[in-house]
């Protein structure tokens, strides 16, 4: 037991085989998110007392729509395994099996939500120009 | 296993009991923000697919996300948004093994909040100047 070296508890994925993929993928939605959160923060109060015309408009253009389109698809991703995590700590058994469910269908919910207005709005300024 | 560190491990402080250090409190903090700003992208999903629904549906999302309720929705999404932002930055450098003792935890601590409060403040006056 001595002559372990601290490398042994740091090497491979760990008892579970996983964990390292999560932190990772939290790591590099953490990085691009702090980008695109001031981006979004922008893109939001531009919009924010626009007319409906205005903001189909307004959402039809690249840089609003792409903007959004980026923050909701990597921030949901991010809360799917960042509320993973919360659950794990706090809920046990068949609680936590329905909130680890719940959690994902939601993010992915609010993800197909915003992705459809979006492609509507952006679709709908093809077709209308 | 046979690994390192048997039986001298820290053990958990008592909730209850325990007043909470200012690095706890802040970590928390990350992960309540996190949660919580589930309530802003939700207002601000429902206002982009009640755009395209019909003018009945967004005058609806319209009038709550302009509504005093949708202004603290919203702001207090922006502040959630700021210190989780500033928070998960933290915890770049904690990965990386910076910042980690506690007379730094402490100070980064109090950069948070500081840092979370003016940049939401400067947010707010660039919102309503520009």
């Amino acid at each position: 037991m001595h002559y372990i070296t601290p490398r042994k508890a740091a090497e491979g994925l760990g008892s579970a085989h996983e964990g390292t993929q999560h932190h990772w993928a939290m790591t590099v939605s953490a990085v691009a998110l702090t980008v695109l959160t001031p981006l979004f923060m922008i893109v939001v109060a531009r919009a924010i007392g626009l007319s409906q015309e205005q903001l189909l408009a307004y959402f039809g253009r690249p840089f609003p729509a792409l903007i959004t389109a980026l923050f909701v698809i990597v921030g949901m991703v991010h809360f799917i395994k960042g509320t993973r995590i919360m659950i794990d700590d706090y809920f046990q058994g068949g609680t936590r099996k329905a909130a680890i469910i719940f959690s994902v269908i939601f993010g992915w919910a609010v993800i197909a939500a915003a992705v459809y207005a979006l492609a509507r709005m952006g679709l709908g300024a093809i077709v209308v120009l | 296993m046979a690994d390192v560190n048997r039986g001298n491990r820290p053990l958990s402080p008592h909730l209850q009991v325990y007043r909470l250090p200012l690095a706890a409190i802040t970590s928390i903090m990350t992960r309540i923000t996190g949660h919580a700003l589930v309530a802003g992208i939700v207002l601000i999903t429902w206002w982009l697919v009640a755009a395209v629904t019909s003018p009945g549906a967004f005058a609806c999302a319209d009038w709550v996300v302009r509504s005093w309720l949708g202004f603290i929705i919203l702001t207090g999404s922006m502040w959630a948004l700021w210190y989780h932002l500033l928070a998960g930055l933290r915890h770049l450098f904690y990965d990386a093994g910076y910042g980690l003792e506690i007379e730094q935890a402490h100070k980064s601590s109090q950069a948070l909040i500081a840092g979370s409060v003016v940049l939401a403040v400067l947010t707010l006056i660039v919102f309503f100047v520009f």
